[in-house]
C-alpha cells in the first residue's frame, strides 16, 4: 500500500484539493473525500453504470479509476448538470415521463445520455438503445427512460 | 403539469420525488454519515457446508485503524434472528444466527466482523482474518433425499399442505389427466442500491438508531427491539431513500443487528454498506421450485383437480418470512380459474445456498408459470385452444366474491371481484390475437421461429390488517400526512399526497408525506405484499376527512354561514355559490392553534388520525400476451410484442400504474429468459458478480402496450384499489414459456426458467 497524496480534482467546475491513497476509486473520492453523493456506487465492476460521470466530455464510469489518474481532467457529476435554479433538459425530461423510481441509477443515465448527446446530437434511434443499453436500471423497464432520452434531445438541441 | 385535473385521483401527475433524485440530491444509505464514524466489514464463509475448526482475527487486529473484530463468541447474548410473524418452535431451530457459531451452511454466511476507521482498512482487516473449515458435502439440489440439518434435524422442517375436496374422486372420474415436471430458477430482486445499515446510539437521548430502513421499519423495531432487549421507545429506524426494495431490502439481516450492537459497544456509528459480491451471496435469494403437477378434466377440459406436489429450495437457513412463499404458492395456484378439487403439498427443503425469501409476487410468479404451463397442456391434450380451454374454465363476474377454503399471507382466500373474461376479451380484442396467430402461422411456414403466448392471473394486494395515518396543516396552510407507510421508490408520497389533496380541497403538491419513520409514528406496518397504495391511501383519506370535516365546521363560525353551503378549493374555504368572503386553511389552522381565543372547545390543531382496517386482501387480475421470435442459430429469443392488461380497480395515478407494471415486466422477463443464480457441484455460487448474473438492458426490453382497467373496483376498501406492485411480473414467466413453446412447435418442451439460449438450441436441434 502506498502513501496518501494530495490531488487536486476539478468537479463541476469547483477544484477540490484532497489527500487520498492512490487505491481509492474515483467514485469514493468523489462521494466521500468531495462530499458529491449525487454519484451512485452499485456494483464497484464497471457494469451497471450508477457511477458515470463525464470525465473530459466521455461518459466513464467513476468506479473502474482510480482518482490519481483523474487529476487534471474536467469532471462533470449530476450535481453539475442544472444551471441555477434551472434544471437541465434532460433533468426536466426525466421528471416529466417518470423515467425513475427509487432513482438510484438515474444519476449514472443522465450523464451516459447527456455525454452521448452532447457528442452525437442526432443519435438514431438503434444506437440510442446501444449507448443506454450501457447502464441497468432496475425498476423502469427502460421505456420511460427511452422516451425522455429522445425528448430531451430535442430540447438539447432547440437550447443549443 | 399546472393545471389542476378534475380529480387528483386518476390523474397522471408528475412525482413528488423527483427532484432530489434527479438532481443528485437523495440520501441513500451510502449517503447517510455521521462524524466519528467507524465502518463495518464482514468476513463470510467460502465453504457452502463445513464445521467451523477455529477463526484466528489476531492478524487483522493488528493492523492500524482497525477497533475490534468480533466472532459469534463476542456476541453470544445474541439470538438468532427471528420471524417476523413471532415465534415458531417448529422451524425455530433453523433460524440464521447473527454469527456462525458451530457450522457454516452457504458460501457468504458471516462469520466475522471488523470495525476499523476507513472502509478501505476494513476490508483490507477482514481478509487478514483465517478461517479454518472442516468442508462437509453441499446439498445444492432440494429435491435430492433429505439429509440431516443438525443433530436430530433434517433439512425438511416442514411440509406446507393446503387442499379442499375429493382429490382421488376427481381423478378417478376424469376424461383425461395432464401431468408435468416444471422447474423455476433461483432469481432475486437484485435492486441497483445494495444494501447498507447504520447504527447510531446517542446516549443523551438514550435511543438506538438505525439508519438506512426499508419496507417495514415499524415491524423490525418491534423484533429489533425484543432481539437486543431494549424497549422500542429507545430504538428507531430511518428509512431515507430506497435503492429498490422488491422483497429483499428491509428484512432484518445479520448486518442490521451488528451495527446496532456494535453503536452500542464501540460508542461510534457503525456503517455498513454491502458490496456487489456480497448482495449476490448474502441477500434473500427466491423463485427455485420443482413442481410435480397433475390436473384431472372433463371431456371437455374443464378442470376437476389440481393435485401437486412441489420442492422449494430454501437455501441454508429459514430467515425473517417463515413459510410464507411456500405458504403463498400453496394459496394462490389456482388462479382465476373455478376448480373444483384441489391438494398441495410443499417441501420446504434446506439446502447449502444462500437463504431464500420473497421477491416480488413471491409464490405467483412461480405458481402462474406452473398453472399456466398446465393449461396449455390440457389444451394440446384436448385439441381445444389455449384461449377456449381457459374460457371454459375462468370464474365468472357472477360468482364474485368467490371464497376458496385456502390460506395466502395468513388471509382466507376470498377473490372480492372480477370480470376475468371480459379482461380477457379486451386483451385478445386489442392485440388482434387471431389476426397474429394467423401471421405467425404463415411466417413458422415461411421458416420463422415465431410463437404467441398468453398467459391469466389473478394477483393479490392490499394485505391488512390495518393502517394510520394523521394528517396535519400547518399555519401556512401546508399538508403534512405522517404514515406508517414506507417507500421503496414506487411513488409512494405521490399517491398518498394525491388522495389527500382530493379529500381535502388542496394541491397535491401542497402535501408533504412523512414515511418510514418510527419517531414520527407510532405504528406502521410499510410497503410489502403490493399493500401501500391500498392500505396507507385509504387511512390517509380517513384521516383528511376529519380534517376537512372539522376545518369546514371553523370555517362555518368564522365566515357566518352553515358549514353545508361550504367547500374547499386549493386550500380556500368557500361558499359553494363562489360568494366571498374565504379563508384559507392555513388561517383556520391558526384559528385551531391551542393558545386561539377563536378555538372555543375545540381540539387544538387542524389534525386528525384516522385508520383503515380490512378483512381480507383484494385481487386485481391480468392477462399478459407476449409474441416471441427465436434465432434458431444461436437460440436467442426476442420478444416483439408485448401486452399486459390488468385491472387495479382504481388507478390513482395512471401514469405510476403504467410504470409498475412496464418496470415489473422487464423484472419478470430477466427471469424468464437471463437471470439465474447458478452452483456448481460444492454449492460455490457461479452468479455473483452483475456479468454473470444477467440483468435486462434497454436492449432486451421491448416496448410494452399497457391495458389499465377499473371494471372491478374492490369491494374491500372506500377508493375501490387494487394494487398495481406485483402485477407487472407476475405471470411473465408463464406468458414467455407460451410463447417460446409455440414458436418450437407447441409441443409443452418449456419446462424450466429461465428458458436459455442453450435450451431452446437443444430443443431446436433435436427437432
Amino acid at each position: 500500500m502506498s502513501e496518501p497524496c494530495e490531488i487536486t480534482l476539478r468537479i463541476n467546475g469547483t477544484e477540490h484539493t484532497v489527500t487520498v491513497e492512490p487505491r481509492r476509486t474515483l467514485a469514493d473520492v468523489i462521494r466521500d473525500d468531495c462530499g458529491q453523493t449525487g454519484t451512485h456506487i452499485g456494483c464497484e465492476h464497471g457494469v451497471c453504470g450508477a457511477c458515470t460521470i463525464l470525465l473530459d466530455g466521455e461518459p466513464v464510469r467513476s468506479c473502474l479509476m482510480f482518482a490519481v489518474q483523474a487529476r487534471g481532467r474536467a469532471i462533470r457529476t449530476v450535481e453539475g448538470l442544472q444551471r441555477g435554479d434551472q434544471l437541465h433538459p434532460m433533468q426536466e425530461a426525466f421528471m416529466r415521463h417518470h423515467a425513475l423510481q427509487c432513482g438510484f441509477c438515474t444519476p449514472g443515465f443522465l450523464m451516459l445520455a447527456v455525454g452521448a448527446l452532447e457528442k452525437w446530437p442526432d443519435l438514431g434511434d438503434e444506437q440510442l438503445i446501444d449507448i443506454l443499453s450501457a447502464n441497468l436500471c432496475r425498476c423502469t423497464g427502460y421505456e420511460n427512460i427511452v422516451k425522455a432520452v429522445r425528448a430531451a434531445a430535442a430540447d438539447m438541441k432547440a437550447r443549443a | 403539469m399546472t393545471a389542476k385535473p378534475a380529480s387528483w385521483i386518476g390523474a397522471s401527475v408528475e412525482r413528488l420525488e423527483d427532484l432530489p433524485l434527479v438532481t443528485g440530491r437523495g440520501r441513500f444509505a451510502g449517503d447517510v454519515s455521521f462524524p466519528h464514524q467507524l465502518h463495518m466489514r464482514m468476513v463470510r464463509s467460502a465453504h457452502a457446508h463445513g464445521r467451523l475448526r477455529a477463526i484466528d482475527v489476531s492478524p487483522a487486529r493488528a493492523l492500524p485503524g482497525v477497533v475490534a473484530v468480533w466472532t459469534a463468541a463476542d456476541i453470544a447474548g445474541l439470538p438468532p434472528i427471528e420471524f417476523r410473524e413471532g415465534p415458531n418452535a417448529k422451524l425455530a431451530p433453523f433460524r440464521q444466527p447473527v454469527l456462525a457459531t458451530d457450522h457454516v451452511r452457504y458460501v457468504g454466511e458471516p462469520i466475522a466482523a471488523v470495525f476499523a476507521t476507513d472502509a478501505y482498512v476494513a476490508e483490507d482487516a477482514a481478509d487478514a482474518v483465517n478461517v479454518d473449515i472442516d468442508e462437509l458435502e453441499a446439498v445444492v439440489e432440494a429435491p435430492a433425499p433429505t439429509s440431516e440439518f443438525s443433530a436430530g434435524l433434517t433439512t425438511e422442517p416442514t411440509i406446507c399442505r393446503q387442499g379442499y375436496g375429493d382429490i382421488a374422486g376427481a381423478f378417478k372420474n376424469a376424461a383425461a389427466i395432464v401431468e408435468l415436471n416444471l422447474t423455476i430458477g433461483r432469481h432475486s430482486g437484485v435492486p441497483l442500491e445494495t444494501r447498507g445499515a447504520i447504527g447510531r446510539y446517542d446516549a443523551a437521548r438514550d435511543v438506538l438508531e438505525l439508519h438506512g430502513a426499508a419496507k417495514v421499519p415499524h415491524r423490525n423495531r418491534e423484533s429489533l427491539a425484543q432481539m437486543l432487549g431494549r424497549s422500542p421507545a429507545g430504538l428507531h429506524l430511518y428509512e431515507a431513500h430506497v435503492g429498490g426494495g422488491f422483497g429483499v431490502r428491509g428484512e432484518i439481516y445479520p448486518e442490521d443487528i451488528l451495527v446496532l450492537v456494535a453503536a452500542m459497544r464501540l460508542g461510534r456509528p457503525v456503517k455498513w454498506l454491502e458490496d456487489r459480491r456480497e448482495h449476490m451471496i448474502a441477500a434473500n435469494h427466491s423463485r427455485q421450485q420443482h413442481h410435480v403437477i397433475r390436473a384431472a378434466v372433463d371431456a371437455e377440459g374443464r378442470l376437476l383437480g389440481i393435485d401437486d406436489e412441489f420442492f422449494h429450495d430454501q437455501g441454508a437457513y429459514i430467515r425473517t418470512h417463515g413459510t410464507r412463499v411456500i405458504d403463498t404458492a400453496c394459496g394462490t395456484l389456482p388462479g382465476p380459474y373455478r376448480l373444483p378439487h384441489f391438494r398441495i403439498r410443499g417441501h420446504f427443503r434446506l439446502t447449502n445456498k444462500t437463504p431464500a425469501a420473497t421477491y416480488r409476487a413471491p409464490g405467483r410468479y412461480e405458481t402462474n408459470f406452473v398453472r399456466e404451463r398446465l393449461m396449455d397442456a390440457i389444451a394440446r391434450k384436448l385439441g381445444l385452444s389455449r384461449i377456449e380451454v381457459r374460457c371454459r374454465n375462468l370464474i365468472g363476474s357472477d360468482e364474485m366474491p368467490h371464497e376458496r377454503p385456502l390460506v395466502a399471507l395468513g388471509d382466507d382466500v376470498v377473490l372480492d371481484s372480477g370480470d376475468y373474461q371480459g379482461l380477457l376479451d379486451k386483451a385478445l380484442a386489442r392485440c388482434d390475437w387471431d389476426k397474429r396467430e394467423r401471421e405467425a402461422v404463415e411466417r413458422r411456414r415461411a421458416g420463422e421461429w415465431v410463437g404467441l403466448g398468453l398467459a391469466m392471473y389473478v394477483e393479490k394486494s392490499g394485505l391488512g390488517p390495518i393502517d394510520g395515518a394523521r394528517v396535519n396543516v400547518h399555519t401556512g396552510g401546508e399538508v403534512e400526512v405522517i404514515t406508517g407507510g414506507a417507500s421503496v421508490g414506487q411513488g409512494f408520497e405521490t399517491v398518498i399526497a394525491q388522495v389527500c389533496a382530493e379529500t381535502l380541497g388542496v394541491d397535491y403538491r401542497r402535501v408533504r408525506v412523512v414515511h418510514g419513520r418510527t419517531d414520527r409514528i407510532e405504528y406502521g406496518i410499510g410497503a410489502h405484499a403490493t399493500r401501500a397504495t391500498v392500505m396507507t391511501a385509504n387511512a390517509a383519506a380517513v384521516a383528511a376527512a376529519k380534517v376537512r370535516a372539522k376545518a369546514l365546521e371553523m370555517a362555518a363560525q368564522l365566515l357566518q354561514a352553515d358549514a353545508a353551503s361550504l367547500t374547499i378549493v386549493n386550500g380556500s374555504i368557500r361558499r359553494a355559490d363562489g360568494t366571498e368572503p374565504a379563508v384559507s386553511l392555513g388561517e383556520i389552522a391558526h384559528h385551531l392553534r391551542p393558545s386561539s381565543p377563536t378555538r372555543g372547545q375545540r381540539d387544538p390543531g387542524l389534525c386528525a388520525d384516522g385508520w383503515f382496517t380490512t378483512k381480507h386482501m383484494t385481487y386485481p387480475y391480468g392477462v399478459q400476451i407476449a409474441q416471441v421470435r427465436i434465432d434458431p442459430g444461436t437460440g436467442a429469443v426476442a420478444v416483439e410484442k408485448m401486452l399486459i392488461a390488468f385491472d387495479v380497480g382504481r388507478a390513482i395515478n395512471p401514469m405510476l400504474v403504467r410504470g409498475q407494471l412496464v418496470g415489473g415486466f422487464a423484472q419478470g422477463l430477466g427471469g424468464a429468459l437471463f437471470e439465474e443464480f447458478q452452483y456448481d457441484e460444492r454449492g460455490q455460487p457461479l452468479s455473483v458478480t452483475l456479468a454473470d448474473y444477467l440483468m435486462p438492458t434497454a436492449r432486451e426490453v421491448p416496448a410494452v402496450d399497457v391495458l389499465i382497467t377499473e371494471d372491478a373496483p374492490s369491494t374491500c376498501n372506500p377508493l375501490g384499489i387494487k394494487g398495481a406492485g406485483e402485477g407487472g411480473i407476475a405471470g411473465v414467466g408463464a406468458v414467455i414459456a407460451s410463447a417460446v413453446d409455440d414458436a418450437l412447435g407447441g409441443n409443452g418442451l418449456i419446462t424450466k426458467l429461465p428458458i436459455t439460449p442453450q435450451a431452446i438450441k437443444a430443443i431446436i436441434d433435436g427437432q
